[in-house]
């Protein structure tokens, strides 16, 4: 049915679906299906990242004491529900390794990208839906590669999700070898998914816009999928080639990255870092995409200063293949090399800003709706100003003497990626849910989780800031080893206990997701009374998107538009007096 | 929240110290620009019935004046740090007199190897010692930093000094004294089971009762043999 | 290529896009993914190999620089075939398609085989992504130091020349294959009739991994065998 290249006539049938039970939910070439298995997936994965979380968290708080329900665990991790400083050290590796790659990741590019791309540049699927299919069936088994890892003998990998060398290649150094090689191999295999994945997402969006789909009609969430899967595209083979040098270094006796013939440990490094900056981008700029659709939304203006919004995200995603090195100023790297990092750390931080303040002019003068998409929006902004701000701490390489490897570190990653990314995250779930599923989640549930969520999560977070700044490393299992960390411990037991009600909170989205699912009250095609292409097709979305292809008239976020006085806002498909024929050169 | 530092004690913590500060004016400015202007829109802009949001889609003026304010202030920013960065770790950074100490971080203990009497290392006169690096205050200190099997890290917190120290390589990291006492090294770089409890003391002394002391133990050293 | 172009374009409702057909425009998206995985390889390499030049031997005294040479020869006859192989189908000459499809494949099986036979070969030398093997022919030789084969000793060890070529090589030789079935099946298809003067994007866009895959090993036959 669906053949290797979408075209409008070929998939487009809304009206009649004949597929099995198997061919629809499980081996289903529609990219609104695969985004939906996306989404449980790496659900799972953030669950089992929070858990992973929280058992470092009971260490930390209360070292050396036995763990409520630790019994569970066997004597290799937890003797008596008291952690092992080896299983510890796992705990850190996975939980870091879950949520980027499993959770963060799949959840920004895996589920949003495959569910709006096709639904908000007016095509039927993407371009390539088989290969779709197989980029998350090939994902599955690398999340099991990795959950293997607690399984065999010597654990889990453990040399931190960023498995620096000699640690993480030789078993001798970390007690810890089919788990640091299943690592690779799950890396590898992943690598493949989002590779396939993102080579989907940029087709798709550069052959398979609808009529009078401009580059400068598309939603920011769309341009910010675009940028993401090209620096997909370019960044992960970097980390498969070097994921495969340390495999090959663990296994086949290579020396790539072991000093002993000849091979250099900052050599992974620099190839891990050159992957891994990119990739907190590809972390980032999909949220910020989600964030700028829901904020318009949620102010009933259009997105302030969109043209800049663009550039904005063109310009993070060609810096951020120039830093790379601030993750390295105290490795023993040329320190003349730290002074140009340094400076393109700094610059880096200027697009951000640009975001910011473009999205807080969007917000002003606007007549905001405080729906839970917009809670979510809005703290978004509000806490990843606070990340990007304690990231100019440490792009000034003397400073980052004192703060690199210290909790300080570990609070701008969390308030970057949980304040940012999974934020945006719940505001991209709650807002798409509809078009996912036919129903509404419950409002006033998602106002407690977020009100709840975001007390919790600044209580857990903030303090880290000044953990590191008392000099606290990070990645040790008891901190009350040092004299010098002792008086920092009250804070340890007091993000602890707040980080304990956090995770405890998300029961309520879960319950929410899975209640809204079966008891949701049910809506038609815009119960957001949103702009997008997407909300001209009823929820949930058919197969194959519309009956005929849309065609576009309108600019990405025409709220409040003084021609349109019925309703506040003006659907890209709606005409209006003034709007030339599709194809026009008006407002491109 | 306290976002002071307990002062450091070498020459240059008091430039990463202000440097440190200036940032934290500088971003605490913003954060609280931002964050009350945030807050202040919600309110002021919250949605009413017969109220109509502001059509507009932006100002190039604005663009170009939150685009260049930014701008102007990192790269000062990174200007000043360059100063200070390279007065610690440029290329001719490390005083000509350092008084040299060989630092061998290991699973999970540090050695460290003193020059002995004749200040030089690899000499005849030279002791090791486990897990206690002893220096001179009002001397410049270089440490020749390697590490034997994984990465570690030599963090002295109150001197600001941080460095890595990598299988393989041989790293050079100095610093000067001014305050002596006992100062805390601990590991900073994931370096296996017992990373968390790779702790040494660090003893600054002052110089005539440093020279006494490394008398005392190059003696012992060479008796001993 | 002024013949056949309507099942090349984008489909009739759709805005301007990069003006290639879609399958063809993933293939470059793909092969622009492969670039940077061959980079990392291939960078490693050199970084390596400037650190530490002394764990590299002279060019042909370990390596078989003939045998891959005709190796080399024979794949760059696959890229010819498959030129043929498209140009054919362009005239809607069927024949000459399957024919020269199956050359292709034909070449690039063979190709990998001398390979995987060259692979054996150094292994039994005593060369492997470790380096030497201890106790082998080479081993001894590298200890003591003496005059290789007529030319100069070989390096004391060649840990670092072993896991750079193998990897390399490896991965590439593992592109082939990939390249090898995939034309496999385009092959079949072809012999069922199955691209016509109108559509034949399978061909083209096989066509266009196939000649990356000979790039890159032009490259590496270069900087592994030659320097």
């Amino acid at each position: 049915m669906a053949t290797t290249a979408a075209t409008f006539d070929q998939v487009s049938h809304a009206n009649v679906d004949t597929r099995s039970f198997l061919r629809k939910y499980v081996f289903s070439t529609d990219h609104k299906t695969i985004g939906i298995q996306f989404l449980i997936l790496s659900l799972f994965f953030l669950a089992v990242g929070g858990l992973l979380a929280m058992m470092m968290r009971w260490q930390l708080g209360f070292p050396g004491q036995a763990m409520p329900g630790g019994g569970v665990l066997p004597d290799t991790m937890a003797p008596g529900g008291i952690l092992l400083p080896e299983f510890y050290n796992a705990l850190v590796s996975m939980h870091g390794t879950f949520m980027v790659f499993f959770a963060i990741m799949p959840l920004l590019v895996g589920v949003f990208a495959n569910f709006l791309i096709p639904l908000k540049i007016g095509a039927p699927d993407m371009a390539f839906p088989r290969l779709n299919m197989a980029s998350f069936w090939i994902a599955v088994p690398a999340g099991l590669l990795m959950m293997a890892g607690f399984f065999v003998e010597g654990g889990a990998a453990g040399a931190g999700w960023t498995m620096y060398v000699p640690l993480s290649a030789d078993p001798e150094y970390s007690g810890v070898s089919a788990g640091q090689t299943l690592w690779c191999m799950s890396i590898a295999v992943l690598g493949l998914s989002s590779i396939l994945g993102s080579t989907n997402y940029i087709t798709t969006i550069i052959n398979l816009r609808a009529p009078g789909m401009g580059w400068f009609r598309m939603p920011l969430s769309i341009w910010a999928l675009f940028i993401t899967a090209i620096l997909t595209v370019l960044a992960i083979p970097i980390l498969s080639g070097a994921a495969i040098m340390l495999l090959f270094d663990q296994t086949l006796g290579t020396h790539f990255f072991l000093p002993a013939e000849g091979g250099q440990p900052l050599l992974w490094q620099h190839l891990f870092w050159f992957f891994g900056h990119p990739e907190v981008y590809i972390l980032i700029l999909p949220a910020m995409g989600m964030v700028s659709d829901v904020i318009a939304n949620g102010s009933r203006k259009p997105i302030f200063g969109y043209h800049s919004m663009v550039f904005a995200i063109m310009a993070i995603g060609f810096l951020g293949w120039i830093v790379w090195g601030h993750h390295m100023f105290q490795s023993g790297m040329n320190p003349t090399l730290g002074m140009s990092f340094m400076i393109s750390t700094l610059l880096i931080a200027v697009p951000s800003a640009i975001k910011t303040f473009n999205w807080l002019g969007t917000m002003w003068r606007g007549n905001i709706r405080f729906h839970v998409p917009m809670l979510h929006a809005i703290a978004f902004v509000a806490m990843f100003v606070i990340g990007g701000l304690s990231g100019v701490f440490m792009a000034s390489t003397p400073v980052d003497i004192y703060i690199h490897d210290t909790y300080f570190i570990v609070a701008h990653i969390h308030y970057v990626l949980f304040g940012g990314s999974l934020f945006a995250i719940f505001a991209g779930i709650v807002f798409w849910y509809p078009k996912m599923f036919g129903r509404m989640m419950s409002e006033s549930w998602g106002k407690v989780h977020f009100f709840l969520t975001f007390v919790f999560y600044n209580l857990t977070f903030f303090p880290m800031h000044q953990l590191g700044l008392g000099g606290h490393m990070r990645r040790i299992y008891d901190p009350t080893e040092y004299e010098f960390l002792q008086p920092l411990q009250g804070m340890n037991q007091f993000i602890s206990i707040s980080a304990f009600l956090l995770f405890a909170t998300q029961i309520i989205f879960a319950a929410n997701f899975i209640l809204s699912w079966f008891r949701g009250k049910k809506v038609s095609e815009n119960p957001w009374e949103d702009t997008g292409l997407e909300w001209t097709t009823p929820s949930p979305a058919p197969h194959g998107n519309w009956p005929t292809t849309p065609t576009v008239y309108q600019a990405p976020y025409e709220f409040s538009h003084p021609q349109e006085q019925t309703k506040d806002f003006v659907m890209q498909t709606d005409k209006l007096p003034t709007t030339s024929p599709a194809g026009g050169p008006a407002d491109r | 929240m306290d976002w002071t530092l307990t002062p450091g004690v070498t020459t240059y913590a008091a430039d990463i110290d202000r440097l440190y500060y200036l940032i934290l004016v500088i971003t605490g400015i913003a954060f609280v620009v931002v964050e009350v202007a945030l807050i202040w829109f919600l309110i002021q802009y919250r949605g009413r019935p017969g109220r109509r949001a502001h059509y507009t889609h932006g100002s190039i003026r604005a663009e170009i004046v939150w685009t260049s304010v930014p701008a102007v202030v990192v790269v000062m920013i990174g200007v000043l740090s360059g100063g200070v960065w390279n007065h610690i770790r440029g290329r001719d950074s490390i005083p000509p007199d350092a008084l040299p100490v060989a630092v061998a971080a290991k699973q999970f203990e540090w050695n460290v190897t003193y020059a002995g009497v004749d200040g030089q290392l690899g000499s005849d006169d030279d002791f090791t010692l486990r897990n206690e690096l002893r220096v001179p205050t009002e001397r410049p200190v270089v440490v020749h930093l390697t590490a034997e099997d994984v990465i570690h890290s030599f963090f002295v917190p109150d001197f600001r000094v941080k460095q890595d120290a990598v299988p393989g390589m041989n790293i050079l990291v100095w610093f000067q004294v001014i305050e002596p006492g006992e100062y805390p090294l601990a590991c900073a770089e994931l370096c296996g089971l017992g990373h968390y409890r790779m702790e040494a003391r660090v003893v600054a002394l002052q110089p005539d009762e440093y020279d006494r002391w490394v008398a005392e133990q190059s003696n012992q050293n060479v008796a001993s043999r | 290529m002024a013949h056949a172009h309507a099942a090349m374009r984008p489909p009739a409702q759709a805005e301007p896009g990069a003006g290639v057909y879609t399958e063809k425009l993933g293939m470059w998206v793909f092969l622009g993914s492969e670039v940077m995985f061959f980079t990392a390889l291939i960078g490693s390499y050199i970084i390596l190999r400037f650190a530490h030049p002394v764990a590299w031997a002279t060019p042909g005294q370990i390596l078989n620089v003939p045998v891959t040479a005709v190796n080399t020869f024979l794949l760059i006859c696959s890229s010819v075939t498959m030129v043929k192989a498209f140009a054919a189908i362009q005239e809607g000459d069927q024949r000459m398609l399957r024919f020269w499809l199956a050359a292709t494949v034909i070449i690039g099986a063979t190709f990998v085989s001398v390979q995987v036979f060259e692979y054996l070969q150094l292994a039994r030398e005593g060369f492997l992504p470790s380096g030497y093997v201890p106790g082998s022919h080479l081993a001894e030789s590298a200890e003591t130091g003496a005059a290789y084969e007529g030319g100069a000793p070989l390096p004391h060890s060649v840990g670092l020349y072993g896991s750079t070529f193998y990897t390399m090589t490896g991965f590439h030789g593992f592109h082939v294959t990939m390249g090898v079935v995939c034309l496999t099946f385009v092959t079949v298809k072809a012999f069922r009739g199955g691209y016509t003067v109108q559509d034949h994007r399978g061909v083209e866009v096989i066509g266009l991994y196939w000649h990356f895959v000979d790039l890159v090993w032009i490259i590496l036959f270069t900087i592994v065998y030659l320097i």
